[in-house]
C-alpha cells in the first residue's frame, strides 16, 4: 500500500530480519531499499533519492547501527537527520534594502499560487517586519489575474499598482518602482504570470525585469505536490534568473512535500516560507525537521505541541488537573476542553499531525466530524446546573428532556454519559499513577472517545 | 442560428481543429521518431535484456511520476513477457515495452476520450484542487464544444477564489458564450441552480460547471462540492453527465489521491490532464487508470483557445519514453561535464 510511513515500513522488514542475532551488510541493504522507496512514493527527486540513499547508507553500515539494539530505529534516525541537515539547518530570514524600496520578485509556474502568496507575503511583512508593500500587478496574460490581486489588495488593505494588460510587464514594474520611491512605499512585491520554465520568451520577461533594480529577493513559488519534475522547474528557473529563496505552497494538502527536498539539493536555495491555506494569513516559516519528518509519513509533532502550547491556556489546564485527581470533573469542565481542542484548529489537521494516525485502521481517511462536537455541547447545554454537577441524578425523564431540549436522541444522550463515566475513570487511574509533571500539560483525556 | 452560419462556423471550426490537430502531430512525431531512436540507443547500450537494462527502463518510468507500485508491476510483467517469448535481442523489447504500458493503461477496457452527451441539455461538471486549471480548460472545452457546433453556457460557481469569475468572464467573452454568474461569495449552490434554469430555457445543449479549487482533505469544501453535485441531480435527473477532473501533469504521487477523493465525492467520469506542454509527463495518470478506473479524456497543451486536444494512451506512452530517454541521457552528459 503506498503512502505508509518509513518508520512502519522498516518495522516491516525488521520483523523479517528480526529472529538473526546482527544485522548484516545485506540487510543494511534491504532496509535501504525501503529507504529508496518511501522517498520515491513522497515524490522525491530519483536522482537526489539515489544520492542520498548512497550517503545514508555509508553512515547506516557502520557499527553503531549493526550493534544496535534496534537498528530499524536507528537506520530512521539517520534518515530524519540526513534529510533535515540537507533540507537546510536554520530559517533564513528576508533581506531587506538600505536602498529603499526592497524589491521581491514572485515567480514560477502556472497555478502554483504566486498571486495568493503575493498578497499572504504582503501581510506578514506589514505585520512582522512592519514594511509598508506595495504590489505590483504584472500577470497581464491570465484572464482576470490584475483583478485577482486587487481583490487580495482590498482584503488585506494593501495598494496593488495597475497598468492593465496593454502595457508590458517590465514596464509595469518600472513605474511600480518609481510610484513606490514617490509614496515612500518601502517594499515592493511583483507578482509575474506563470509561465513554463521552458517557455525561452517569457524567461526573458523575467530577466529584463530583474535588470531594472536588481531584486533583494526573488522567490520561486512551487506546489507542494509536485513530482519529480520539480528539479527540473527549480534548475531552470535558478539557471535563468537566479532565485534567492523557496516558497512552498499548498502544504495544507496531504501531499509528503517530497518537492521541498528536491528543490533545496538541487538549486541549494533555502526554502523561506510554506503556504497552509487559503486564508491571507496562512503564511507560516518553513521548518526543516518538520518537513523531514512529513516527508517520512513520521507525522509533525513538533507542529502539535507548538499549537497545543499556544492555544491551551496553562493555568486552567491546572485547574483540571486538580480537578481529575479530587474526581471533581464536571460537564462544564468538559465544555471548556471542548472549546480549548476546537481552538487548535480543524480536529482532523490535529489528527494528521500524530504520528502513525494515517496507519490506524480507520482512521486513515479520518473526516472528523466536527458537528458531532457541536451535538456533544448542544447535549451539555440542555442539562441543568445540577446535572452537570452530578451526572447520576439524570433518570429517564431527565435523558428525554435533555434530548429533546438538544434536539438529538436519547440513544446520543446515553453515549455522551457512558462517555463522560469511562473518562472520568481513566482520569482516576492516571491521577494515581503520578505522571511526571512535563507531561500533564498535554494530557487531554476525552479527545479520543470523541472520535469513536 | 442560421444555417448558413452554423455552416460557416463549422467550416471555421474544421479548419482550425485540423490546424491544432497538425500542430499536435508535428509535436508527437518528434517524439516517436525520437522514441524509436532512444529505444535504438538503449539497443545499442545494452545488447542483451539484462537487470541493468531493466533498471534504466525503471527509473525512466518513476522520473515521469509513474509510481513505485505501477513501475514494479509492470517490469514484472515485463520480465515475464520476456522470458515467455525468450527475447533475448533488446532490439524485440520495444514492441513488448509499449504494447505492456498501454494494456495497463486501458486494462482491457474501450477507449473513452470523448463527451457522453445527453440527450437534452448535457451539464458537466469540472473540479480539482487549486492552481491545476479548471477554469482555463472550460475556456477551451467550451471552444471546442462550440466548433462542434453546440450551443454553450458556463456557470461561475467558484465564488470564492478573488478574481475568478471575472477570469471565466473573459474566457465567455473569448469564445462567445454566456457565462452565468452571481456576486462573489454566494452560494455555489445556487449558482448552479441559477445555471441549470437559465440553460433549460434557452435550451442549450451543453452546460459546463466551474467549482473552485479545493484540497481534497478539506472536509467542509469536499461536502459543499458534494452538494453542488446533487443539487445539478436534482434540477436535472442524470446530471452532471460527466464530472471532469482536473490534474496537474507536473503533481506527483498525491494525484492519486485525490483522484480517490473526488471521485468518492463527485463519481468522476474522467481526466483532463493539464500543463503536459512543460517537461513533467504526469504518470501517475497510469495508476490512477488502472487502479480506479477513470480515463483520461483530454490534455492540456498550453494557454491558448485551441490548446486541448483528446488523449491518445499510444502516442502518450511514446511520450514518456522517448523524453524520459532523452533526459537521462542529458542528465548524464551533464554530469559527464562536471
Amino acid at each position: 500500500m503506498a503512502f505508509e510511513g518509513l518508520s512502519e515500513r522498516l518495522q516491516g522488514t525488521m520483523t523479517k530480519i528480526k529472529g538473526k542475532g546482527k544485522v548484516s551488510e545485506a540487510d543494511v541493504k534491504e532496509m535501504m531499499r525501503e529507504v529508496r522507496f518511501a522517498l520515491i512514493e513522497a515524490d522525491v527527486n530519483l536522482k537526489v533519492v539515489k544520492e542520498f540513499v548512497k550517503k545514508v547508507s555509508e553512515r547506516a553500515a557502520g557499527s553503531d547501527v549493526m550493534e544496535s539494539l534496534t537498528p530499524g530505529q536507528q537506520v530512521v534516525k539517520i534518515v530524519k537527520d540526513e534529510l533535515t541537515e540537507l533540507m537546510g539547518g536554520e530559517q533564513s530570514k528576508i533581506e531587506f534594502s538600505t536602498k529603499q524600496p526592497t524589491v521581491i520578485m514572485m515567480v514560477g509556474l502556472q497555478g502554483a499560487g504566486k498571486t495568493t502568496t503575493t498578497g499572504k507575503l504582503a501581510g506578514l511583512l506589514r505585520k512582522k517586519h512592519n514594511r509598508k508593500p506595495l504590489l505590483v500587478a504584472a500577470d497581464v496574460y491570465r484572464p482576470a489575474a490584475v483583478q485577482q490581486l486587487e481583490t487580495v489588495g482590498k482584503q488585506l488593505t494593501i495598494p496593488v499598482f495597475s497598468k492593465g494588460t496593454d502595457i508590458s510587464p517590465v514596464e509595469i514594474a518600472r513605474q511600480a518602482i518609481e510610484h513606490a520611491k514617490a509614496e515612500h512605499l518601502d517594499t515592493v512585491i511583483i507578482d509575474t504570470a506563470g509561465r513554463l520554465h521552458i517557455d525561452d520568451a517569457l524567461m526573458q520577461e523575467l530577466k529584463d525585469i530583474r535588470a531594472l533594480k536588481e531584486p533583494d529577493e526573488i522567490f520561486l513559488v512551487v506546489d507542494a505536490m509536485t513530482g519529480q519534475d520539480a528539479v527540473n522547474v527549480a534548475q531552470s528557473f535558478d539557471e535563468a534568473i537566479g532565485i534567492t529563496g523557496v516558497v512552498l505552497t499548498k502544504l495544507d494538502g496531504d501531499t509528503r512535500g517530497g518537492a521541498a527536498l528536491s528543490i533545496r539539493t538541487v538549486t541549494q536555495k533555502p526554502i523561506k516560507f510554506i503556504g497552509m491555506g487559503e486564508k491571507l494569513d496562512a503564511l507560516d516559516v518553513f521548518h526543516p525537521e518538520r518537513m523531514a519528518s512529513r516527508i517520512l509519513g513520521m507525522g509533525d509533532m513538533l507542529s502539535l505541541i507548538e499549537k497545543a502550547q499556544t492555544s491551551v491556556d496553562e493555568e486552567k489546564a491546572k485547574q483540571l488537573e486538580e480537578k481529575f485527581r479530587t474526581s471533581s470533573f464536571t460537564f462544564d469542565d468538559f465544555l471548556e476542553q471542548l472549546a480549548q481542542v476546537k481552538q487548535m484548529g480543524p480536529l482532523d489537521e490535529i489528527l494528521k499531525m500524530l504520528p502513525g494516525a494515517n496507519k490506524i485502521k480507520g482512521l486513515e481517511n479520518a473526516k472528523v466530524d466536527e458537528s458531532q462536537m457541536g451535538r456533544v455541547e448542544a447535549i451539555i447545554y440542555s442539562m441543568t446546573t445540577q446535572e452537570k454537577t452530578t451526572p447520576e441524578i439524570i433518570n429517564a425523564n431527565r435523558k428525554k428532556r435533555i434530548a429533546r431540549g438538544s434536539g438529538t436522541s436519547i440513544q446520543d444522550v446515553n453515549r455522551l454519559l457512558k462517555q463522560f463515566e469511562d473518562m472520568k475513570k481513566m482520569m482516576k487511574q492516571m491521577s494515581g499513577m503520578n505522571s511526571k509533571k512535563g507531561k500533564k500539560k498535554m494530557s487531554m483525556p476525552g479527545l479520543d472517545s470523541l472520535f469513536k | 442560428m442560421s444555417f448558413f452560419k452554423k455552416l460557416k462556423d463549422k467550416f471555421a471550426g474544421n479548419a482550425e481543429q485540423e490546424q491544432s490537430t497538425e500542430k499536435y502531430k508535428e509535436g508527437l512525431e518528434k517524439t516517436r521518431t525520437g522514441f524509436t531512436s532512444r529505444i535504438n540507443d538503449l539497443v545499442a547500450k545494452y545488447r542483451k535484456v539484462d537487470e541493468d537494462f531493466f533498471e534504466e527502463l525503471e527509473e525512466v518510468l518513476l522520473q515521469a511520476d509513474v509510481g513505485f507500485e505501477t513501475v514494479l508491476e509492470l517490469m514484472d510483467e515485463l520480465r515475464y513477457e520476456v522470458q515467455r517469448k525468450n527475447v533475448r535481442d533488446t532490439s524485440n523489447v520495444q514492441s513488448v515495452i509499449s504494447e505492456k504500458l498501454v494494456e495497463i493503461y486501458q486494462a482491457g477496457e474501450p477507449e473513452l476520450n470523448e463527451i457522453k452527451f445527453a440527450d437534452g441539455l448535457t451539464v458537466i461538471l469540472m473540479v480539482g484542487v487549486n492552481g491545476v486549471g479548471k477554469t482555463t480548460t472550460i475556456g477551451k472545452l467550451a471552444h471546442r464544444l462550440k466548433n462542434e457546433g453546440k450551443s454553450v453556457m458556463l456557470a461561475a460557481g467558484d465564488t470564492f477564489r478573488a478574481g475568478a469569475i471575472e477570469q471565466l468572464d473573459v474566457w465567455g467573452q473569448r469564445v462567445g458564450v454566456d457565462v452565468i454568474k452571481q456576486a462573489a461569495g454566494s452560494d455555489p449552490a445556487a449558482v448552479m441552480y441559477d445555471a441549470v434554469r437559465s440553460a433549460k430555457s434557452r435550451g442549450v445543449d451543453v452546460l459546463i460547471c466551474d467549482t473552485a479549487g479545493r484540497l481534497q482533505n478539506k472536509v467542509n469544501l469536499m461536502n459543499e462540492l458534494e452538494k453542488v453535485h446533487r443539487v445539478l441531480g436534482r434540477e436535472i435527473p442524470g446530471a452532471p453527465h460527466e464530472v471532469l477532473l482536473a490534474l496537474d501533469a507536473t503533481t506527483g504521487q498525491n494525484a492519486m489521491i485525490q483522484a480517490q477523493t473526488f471521485k468518492e465525492v463527485t463519481e468522476v467520469t474522467g481526466i483532463v490532464l493539464t500543463k503536459l506542454d512543460g517537461t513533467a509527463k504526469g504518470g501517475i495518470v497510469l495508476a490512477i487508470r488502472n487502479k480506479l478506473k477513470i480515463p483520461v479524456k483530454f490534455v492540456g497543451l498550453g494557454e491558448k483557445m485551441d490548446d486541448l486536444q483528446p488523449f491518445d494512451p499510444q502516442k502518450y506512452v511514446y511520450g514518456l519514453f522517448a523524453e524520459g530517454l532523452d533526459k537521462e541521457d542529458k542528465l548524464e552528459e551533464d554530469s559527464a561535464d562536471k
